[in-house]
């Protein structure tokens, strides 16, 4: 190959920029950021009309604003960022050249035009069907091709990567395995092919039925749609996982507790996450109980065993870190001493803590055939994958984004203490939202749903006193977290646009090999009774204590309703 | 740094498990299945399990079926659209189809006594949300569910659509009595 290039080595971090990939990298971050500011400019349309108390916005642009924010939050903020995160995980980590910067570019264009061609189809009007868009009910043709665009777009950008992987062991600028964040990143590409594909089987067919040219069976694009629509989902957790690993190596120098058993679980996450496409379907006619039972499950929770591995391995890894570093005493001491005060671990084990409580176990909730009656279409759904996709993905993401602003963008980051507070603002609001609206969901409030009260209708239902409670704590918990959205936004946008530059590092035009790790020690000589992270061990210990709790009175709950058979 | 470098050994899959992760491996595996046979179980032992009985339908196939179960055993109308109240006897076959944007007709059941409820969505996909017993399943055009239900209280119950099914969602309700 001829290509010719440059490779910058960041002073700050020792980390190594291809010329090309560091322009890709920046372009689709920044894209990714402008999606979320705007998504979080619609989230206060949202939160103010479901606030009963306030009831913002009138039912039609409500019903829009709520279909554009689904989009632009969970597809098009995530994907950008997730395309971002492959370049690095591939061309950065491995210090090789992209792969076709020119078909990458091609890649962002397509996404570029999908995101604003979808947008500007659900501003029209005429095109509010939420993000799931369940046939018979019809877009504009213009909104599922934007969807379309995006898409192919986006599978380009996967096929990038893995060219780039293919590039770096041809030119061998590493040695042995990929490095485990890599290795995660690739989990997360494999299953965004098998997304995006499914997404295409079912949304072709869906934008021509919109022009009128062929008939989609509604339960069939049930199924299949729901194949794109929670396995985007998984490509999320894949990628945020590896984000944690990553940032448990840059904030505390941690490394794995063993490659072994995180590489399984992310393995696990390829062969099983797909099938919970089910859990949207545990409430729909013409689906049969054995179907339900070992979809639902991810076969016998094979995928929810690996998010738990993961759950513990990254703590894990950081306990071992810091007890490395003397911080011994107790069995907290080494959480007490970690390093609150950068953003960029903050945000990171909020993140971990949240997603677990909050948004495994409710999963799993959701996800069991029969306790799905309970939950099938509630408020406590949106609760859910609040606590998944905002609190686990997006501030994920945001703790990442901090990290790049001096490595990446080069700028120093304007107000540091701003930054610091961040993820404790955006976290813990966000926590407490999932939370209540999960309990507002437990008392049967519906999603998507403009006006709880039924103003006007003979047959209103009265929905008790509590259920309002709780809808108007949404509402001021989500005017917090949007708060702490505008800040991560400002920070970002503004290091970017009025930070001190940074000294960009020296430029040469060959890459240096990736060094090896050192090897593992055999014998641990820290922690305690054989356990070289007791502190972790003691948190997956209450974990496990709140899991079987709340499983255990849910079906209580269930046991006192209504015969069904 | 480890985890954005080469591991050290060639292998991965070699590389030694610790105590604390293979502590935590069984307990989770112990856990998922657990949950994974709690399903299976509630099959057998449980009382709230959703019927899988599903029919292809048409909404004038279905309107003519439950037309004829309203014609027979109305006993009232309410509300200023004459909405029949239907008050099947126990063990037959009942019907309810969710609508643009309503669900039809009204039900009239007795306590613990067990039906079979029809039900469909005639255009869009729609949701049946009992309140506040809070039992939740999925209408979908074109195919009709057979539910049988057991109602264990008494009380006057609102059948809340729960999928968004457009501008008038928010004003579809329906109602359910138990005697």
């Amino acid at each position: 190959m001829s290509a010719t290039t440059t490779y910058r080595t960041c002073p700050r971090s020792g980390l190594q920029f291809e010329n090309q990939a560091e322009k890709l990298i920046k372009a689709n971050a920044v894209m990714a950021v402008l999606w979320l500011a705007f998504g979080g400019i619609l989230a206060i349309g949202v939160v103010l009309t479901r606030w009963p108390a306030i009831h913002w916005l009138p039912a039609d642009t409500f019903y829009m604003v709520l279909t554009a924010h689904g989009l632009d939050m969970l597809i098009f903020w995530i994907i950008f960022f997730e395309i971002a995160v492959l370049y690095f995980a591939s061309s950065t980590l491995l210090r090789c050249r992209i792969a076709t910067p020119k078909v990458a570019w091609l890649a962002f264009g397509l996404m570029v035009i999908g995101s604003i061609m979808n947008n500007v189809a659900v501003f029209r009007g005429a095109s509010s069907v939420m993000m799931t868009s369940y046939v018979p009910m019809m877009a504009e043709p213009s909104f599922y091709l934007g969807i379309i665009l995006f898409a192919v777009g986006a599978l380009i950008g996967c096929f990038v990567f893995f060219g780039t992987l293919v590039v770096a062991k041809r030119e061998k600028t590493y040695e042995g395995s990929v490095p485990l964040v890599t290795f995660g990143a690739l989990t997360a590409a494999i299953i965004a092919v098998f997304t995006l594909l499914s997404g295409a089987l079912i949304i072709v067919p869906a934008w021509l039925m919109s022009l009128a040219v062929m008939n989609v069976d509604p339960l069939i694009y049930r199924t299949v749609w729901w194949a794109l629509g929670h396995s985007s989902q998984q490509i999320n957790v894949a990628t945020h996982v590896s984000v944690w690993y990553l940032v448990a190596a840059v904030a505390l120098g941690a490394k794995p507790m063993s490659e072994r058993v995180s590489r399984v679980a992310f393995l696990l996450y390829i062969l099983f996450l797909q099938l919970a496409s089910a859990h949207h379907l545990l409430a729909d006619p013409g689906v049969g109980t054995a179907w339900k039972v070992v979809n639902t499950s991810y076969f016998m929770y094979l995928a929810v065993l690996a998010s738990m591995l993961h759950g513990l391995t990254v703590p894990g890894a950081m306990e071992v870190a810091q007890r490395q570093k003397g911080y011994t005493k107790g069995l907290f001491e080494w959480l007490r001493k970690a390093p609150w005060g950068n953003p960029t671990f903050a945000g990171v084990f909020i993140s971990i803590i949240g997603f677990g409580f909050l948004g495994g176990i409710t999963g799993v909730m959701m996800g069991t055939e029969q306790l799905n009656l309970i939950i099938h279409n509630t408020i406590y759904v949106p609760g859910h994958f609040h606590a998944t996709v905002v609190v686990g993905t997006t501030l994920t993401f945001m703790a990442l984004t901090f990290y790049l602003i001096p490595v990446l963008f080069k700028r120093e980051m304007i107000s540091p203490k701003l930054a610091q507070w961040q993820p404790y603002l955006f976290g813990f609001s966000m926590y407490f939202f999932c939370l209540v609206m999960m309990g507002a969901g437990t008392l049967g409030v519906s999603r998507r749903h403009w006006d709880m009260a039924f103003q006007g209708n003979a047959l209103a239902y009265e929905w008790p006193g509590a259920a309002y409670l709780m809808m108007a704590l949404v509402g001021i918990a989500g005017v917090a977290a949007i708060l702490g959205g505008i800040i991560f936004v400002y920070i970002t946008v503004g290091s970017l646009l009025w930070g001190r530059k940074l000294e960009p590092g020296k430029s040469s035009a060959a890459f240096t090999p990736v060094p090896r790790a050192a090897p593992t020690t055999a014998a641990q000589t820290y922690g305690s009774m054989g356990f070289a992270a007791p502190g972790t061990f003691a948190l997956a210990m209450i974990f496990l204590v709140a899991f079987v709790l709340y499983y255990f009175i849910n079906w209580k709950y269930l046991s006192t309703l209504w015969g069904l058979s | 740094m480890s985890a954005i470098l080469p591991p050290a050994e060639r292998l991965w899959y070699k590389h030694p498990i610790d105590r604390v992760e293979g502590t935590w491996i069984t307990i989770a595996l112990v856990w998922c299945l657990i949950l994974f046979f709690m399903m299976v179980g509630w099959h057998i032992w449980g009382k709230q399990n959703l019927s899988t009985e599903t029919y292809r339908t048409t909404p004038e196939q279905f309107m003519t079926k439950a037309e004829a179960v309203a014609a027979k055993y109305t006993v009232r109308t309410e509300t200023e659209q004459n909405i029949p109240v239907v008050a099947p006897p126990p063990g037959s076959d009942v019907y309810m189809l969710g609508r643009l944007w309503n669900f039809w007709p009204i039900l009239e059941l007795q306590k613990d006594k067990t039906y079979r409820l029809h039900l469909t969505a005639m255009d869009y996909n729609h949701g049946f949300s009992l309140q506040p017993a809070n039992i939740n399943i999925q209408l979908v055009p074109g195919f009709e569910h057979v539910v049988t239900v057991t109602p264990n209280q008494a009380g006057t119950y609102s059948v809340v659509c729960n999928e968004f099914c457009g501008i008038g969602h928010h004003q579809m309700v329906g109602r359910i009595y138990v005697k």
